[in-house]
């Protein structure tokens, strides 16, 4: 099971953060602040596995992947395979590319609630629902096609069929 | 919402995550963010906010909340966006309640009802967010509200809604495993879902079933074994690829399936060989998610009963692994190696300098894994090397949690495989110097009873050899500054008991160091008092050695110190130090015995010794001892009579003279109970009892004993053959059958591989070498090794490798050893055709009740059918549903076949896909680029595109 998903800048600030298992807030911050400690002291080039047991409990696993300015982190237990885990943080990254077109972390800090959209199509109560980017992408505009449609003002919908129209 | 920031953000949201990122630290971000707080309680509870700005509201208290700071004054606001009819504002209320709340939180109560509606609702996006809500705050006691709800929707007519389904109860059963436990059918119906998808995840909640209890899910391995099989030969829609994989993640979670059902259990094991073989044999060791499978299969195997020839496949794939350059390969190759190693020991010769480099990597995660491995592997000829290597990364770390962890592995190891005490004595001592506070207080008073008892041989020489080493190597350590107090104990301990006994050092020279040591950790209590009876120990012993005791100044004040102590227990041991030094040799000999620490003391609780005494004073009219709840009882008694006879105070002094005692009687218990008013009764059962026990305490005495039973065996021979006839035992395996195969199949990798490594080693560096060959003893000269065994024929190079040690008296195995191996491979293929069990798991019963529209019943069980019919027209899912974008599937694929032309590995992929994008709105990322530099979200990141190293 994933037991969190985490986005962090390079600086240590998060950028999103998702517990799968309840966890207060400052709990939650202790986290993210011991995951980046143990992320900047990562040398380059090794791999993108951490031990994650002191962090986050017994038989927690981290991997994370390192783009540009930001880190995404997936923590998980044993019931899951890390190869497989950094494939998802490239699911993720691969649907967030085409969602916001050369995705930068700017993206990531105003579009909270499509990240979280997008996330939840990957990722469903801590288990591995989708991993196609595309069919990602499609319950995602669906998502945002309707939201539209119910909403009197929308300024969303703008972009949304622009991207439609590509 | 005047100002646009060209987010769909207003400008506030702009200024707030603006001024944020620009925060020089974290006080002023902290500042900043109680700012915005304040602002947001004002705003939030305004009348009449329009709903957009509301879920900004919301947004932007998430975001106060991911930043650390308490926004729970906003969680109402969430529920109450979560009764809203508005799309958005509904799903933005479930996300935040998500986010915010855990599931005993007393908002709860609101959310349940709307959850309840919602799962009702006709649309499915709603529907899907509250299924999503049910997940994270439904907990035991609200299941049933809405278990009824969740449980119909597993037949409803979108998958996406199917899917959720499944995981909701999957949570349920995380949570409550009795509230699901009717519906285990079920799942068992959703696995034959005609949309591959809904299957998929079926596979998480029968994971977890079937890790609690495989029994009753041991039908299920025919259809486990026949979806691999139709997944792993592209039956499934185009659209469940992943690069270039059949739906890999479904794959995984089969094989993790299969792992667990086969697992000693040799019929389901054996359906299972072909289609792993298969799978491991077309695997594509190229991309990550290929060597993700082909590590599943790994474990699977050697989950699994097992098979020669796939557990020689694994052993080509783990070296695969460990001669990759990345090192996440590596890692999972350490991993499958530890795990493959139970099964067949001699497997990790081969790769003996692969594990090394691993072992002497930068990457503390590999290193750590490498750990793991070594563990596995220790036996009593390398266990010096090991311990000596783990002791070097303990040192080496500042990770407590870690450290503690390494510091037990070691003791673990030199308990288990000690070669020597003075070896043992030594590790120990490292171990505490660097990790002492760390280690369980247990390890070290196992120490000082090794060090006192020996090793269980009678050897008096030994014994006072080790002791003397012991002693040695801790007046050497004791000068080292800041050492752990439980070590400080243990040498205090030592040398108390055995500083002087050799005679080697004198006695001023050991409580030197003793009080040295009290003076320089002073503010540690329980070192001052291993000191200080240390020094009573040295004295005493001095003292019954006839010598005269000159006491060293520092010991004086030290002594001093302690009279005056806060400290009762170290007053006490400061007076009783004072106190023996000033009686004789032979009442010394009497208190502290020299080198009696390990005998018996039998304790006479009831100090029976002192009766005598008693009974003289008693007779000359001392009061009884009157125990303290008799005291109290006869308070009550005092007051009952003062009552009825208005005799004496029980509190009070008494006035009256004391009687004159009779004449000294044998039994003056009469007398007695006239002083005091005690009844008769009552203190004859008293005296009784005291006597009665005080004769039992003999008997009672011999519980109080030291428990050192089991201590023997500990440090009894191991019971690990030694390296150099390995290949001998592996044939002495009791586990007949499985070690026989095993060493056919290592035998017939070994050849092969071996000239692999006379190659490699021939450029590696004697040191690395050297370690090799302490750590997987035999191996050490693969030269000579290579040339005999590629003489040997092929039957007989079992016994190869390590025969060149003399030891020939193994007989080559058997002729049919090696064709031991093919019957075992071939499976039988299954009599009963797959999918009429398919069908089997629908009960005809329910499946004629549940109607699909698209006549799914009849279809259902034909996954084949079903998945082959649609991958010709490269269509997702079975039933009536048809992708709006067929056309880009195509495209798509296209795009990715491109990327795996360039060679490149997995982020490849990605390139063409952002750099078509780039070209065709170049203008659009360099606003964006310039917009974001101007917000300074990132302000030391030059380029803040994310994709800037992948595009290179």
């Amino acid at each position: 099971m994933i037991r969190a998903v985490l986005v962090m800048n390079t600086q240590g600030k998060p950028r999103l953060a998702k517990f799968y298992e309840f966890r207060p807030v400052e709990k939650q911050q202790e986290i993210i602040r011991n995951v980046f400690a143990v992320l900047c002291s990562r040398p380059e080039h090794v791999s993108n596995f951490v031990d994650a047991e002191s962090i986050f409990g017994q038989d927690a696993r981290l991997v994370y992947k390192h783009f540009a300015t930001l880190y995404f982190v997936l923590i998980f237990d044993g019931s899951e395979n890390e190869l497989a885990m950094l494939d998802l943080i490239q699911v993720f990254v691969e649907t967030l590319d085409k969602c916001f077109r050369n995705v930068c972390e700017l993206d990531v800090v105003f579009n909270y609630s499509k990240m979280h959209t997008i996330l939840d199509e990957i990722i469903f109560g801590g288990q591995v629902l989708e991993t196609s980017s595309t069919e990602v992408m499609k319950a995602v505009e669906e998502i945002s096609k309707l939201e539209a449609a119910s909403s009197a003002i929308n300024l969303v919908s703008k972009s949304v069929s622009s991207w439609r129209s590509r | 919402m005047g100002s646009q920031g060209g987010f769909g953000q207003s400008k506030e949201f702009l200024d707030l995550i603006k001024s944020i990122g620009e925060a020089r630290s974290k006080a002023e971000e902290d500042r900043i963010v109680i700012r915005e707080i304040e602002t947001l309680k004002r705003r939030i509870s305004e009348p009449d906010i329009p709903k957009r700005k509301m879920k900004e509201y919301i947004i932007r208290l998430l975001y106060v909340e991911m930043l650390g700071h308490d926004a729970s004054f906003g969680y109402i606001h969430a529920v109450k966006m979560t009764h809203d009819d508005n799309l958005l504002s509904k799903r933005t209320g479930y996300l935040a309640v998500t986010l915010f709340l855990n599931d005993d939180h007393d908002l709860i109560i609101l959310i349940v009802n709307t959850i309840q509606k919602d799962l009702k609702s006709d649309n499915y996006l709603v529907v899907c967010a509250a299924l999503n809500a049910v997940c994270r705050l439904i907990n035991d006691e609200t299941i049933p509200a809405v278990l009824p709800l969740v449980v119909e929707l597993l037949s409803h007519s979108k998958e996406a809604v199917r899917k959720k389904a499944v995981m909701a109860l999957h949570s349920f059963h995380r949570k409550s495993p009795s509230s699901v436990s009717h519906l285990v059918s079920n799942f068992r119906k959703r696995l034959c879902d005609n949309d591959p998808g809904v299957m998929g995840a079926t596979l998480c909640p029968l994971f977890d079933l079937i890790n609690d209890d495989p029994t009753p899910f041991k039908d299920l391995v025919v259809s486990f074994v026949s979806i691999l099989k139709q997944v792993a030969e592209h039956r499934l829609p185009k659209s469940y690829d992943y690069h270039q994989m059949p739906a890999p993640f479904v794959q995984i979670k089969l094989l993790k399936l299969l792992a667990l059902l086969g697992s000693g259990d040799k019929p389901a094991s054996e359906h299972m060989y072909t289609v792993i073989g298969d799978i491991i044999r077309k695997g594509d060791s190229s991309s990550n998610i290929g060597n993700a499978i082909l590590y599943e299969s790994i474990r699977c195997i050697s989950s699994i009963y097992p098979n020669p020839k796939l557990l020689e496949a694994a052993a080509d794939v783990i070296a695969k692994f460990l001669k990759s350059d990345s090192h996440n390969l590596k890692y999972m190759g350490i991993d499958a190696l530890g795990r493959l190693i139970k099964l067949s020991p001699l497997i990790a010769e081969q790769h003996q300098l692969a594990v090394i480099d691993c072992l002497e990597d930068p990457d503390d995660t590999l290193k750590r894994k490498t750990f793991e491995l070594l563990y596995k592997m220790t036996k009593s000829s390398n266990v010096e090397v090991i311990v000596d290597r783990m002791i070097e990364y303990m040192i080496s770390i500042s990770d407590d949690h870690y450290k503690t962890y390494i510091a037990s592995r070691c003791v673990e190891l030199a308990e288990q495989f000690a070669p020597s005490n003075h070896w043992f004595i030594q590790t120990m001592n490292k171990v505490f110097e660097h990790a002492g506070d760390l280690v369980n207080i247990k390890v070290a008073h196992n120490l000082m009873r090794l060090i006192a008892e020996g090793f269980g041989e009678d050897d008096d020489a030994a014994y006072s050899q080790l002791r003397s080493s012991a002693v040695e190597s801790y007046l050497r350590i004791i000068g080292e500054p800041k050492l752990p107090s439980g070590f400080l104990q243990v040498i205090c301990w030592v040398l108390g008991e055995y500083g002087t006994a050799d005679g080697k050092h004198s006695a001023s020279y050991i409580t030197g160091k003793l009080c040295d040591m009290a003076e320089a950790y002073s503010n540690d209590e329980i070192v001052k008092a291993y000191a200080i009876t240390a020094l009573t120990k040295i004295y005493a012993f001095e003292i019954a050695a006839g010598r005269k005791v000159d006491m060293l100044s520092e010991c004086q004040s030290l002594v001093e110190e302690l009279l005056a102590s806060h400290s009762t227990d170290l007053q006490q041991r400061a007076y009783e130090l004072q106190a023996v030094i000033g009686l004789d040799a032979r009442a010394v000999e009497a208190i502290l015995p020299h080198d009696a620490s390990c005998e018996d003391i039998e304790v006479d609780n009831n100090l029976s010794f002192l009766n005598g005494y008693i009974q003289q004073s008693i007779e000359s009219g001392a009061m009884p001892y009157i125990s303290e709840n008799e005291r109290s009882g006869m308070g009550n008694m005092g007051n009952f009579r003062s009552q009825d006879q208005h005799e004496s105070v029980p509190h009070g002094l008494r006035f009256e003279a004391y009687e004159i005692p009779k004449a000294p009687t044998p039994v003056s218990l009469s007398s007695v109970t006239d002083l005091v008013p005690v009844p008769d009764s009552m203190y004859a059962r008293e005296t009784h009892q005291i006597t009665s026990v005080g004769l039992a305490s003999d008997t009672g005495s011999s519980e109080l004993k030291l428990r050192l039973d089991g201590v023997q065996k500990k440090w009894g021979k191991p019971t690990y053959s030694s390296p150099a006839s390995s290949s001998n035992s592996t044939f002495q395996n009791p586990v007949n059958g499985v070690a026989k195969v095993d060493v056919a199949t290592t035998v017939n990798s070994k050849a092969r591989d071996s000239y692999d490594s006379r190659k490699q080693q021939n450029e590696i560096d004697p040191e690395k070498q050297k370690l090799a060959a302490s750590l997987f003893g035999g191996s050490a000269k693969p030269e000579r090794k290579t040339s005999t065994s590629s003489k040997v024929p092929k039957a007989s190079a079992a016994s190869v490798p390590n025969k060149e040690s003399g030891e020939k008296t193994n007989q080559p195995p058997p002729q049919d050893l090696l064709d031991l191996g093919e019957p075992t491979v071939t499976v039988a293929s299954p009599t009963v055709d797959p999918f009429m069990q398919l069908e089997g798991l629908l009960d005809p019963s329910i499946s004629s009740t549940v109607s699909h529209s698209d006549g799914a019943v009849t279809n259902a069980p034909d996954i084949m059918g079903l998945y082959s019919g649609t991958t010709s027209s490269e269509q997702r899912g079975g039933g009536g549903y048809i992708p709006a974008t067929g056309d880009n599937l195509n495209l798509l694929s296209e795009l990715s076949n491109a990327a795996a032309v360039r060679g490149t590995t997995g982020e490849a992929i990605v390139s063409p896909l952002s750099q078509s994008v780039k070209g065709a709105n170049a203008k659009d990322s360099l606003e964006k680029d310039a917009k974001v530099r101007q917000m300074g979200v990132t302000p030391t990141g030059q380029n803040p595109n994310l994709f800037r190293d992948l595009l290179g």
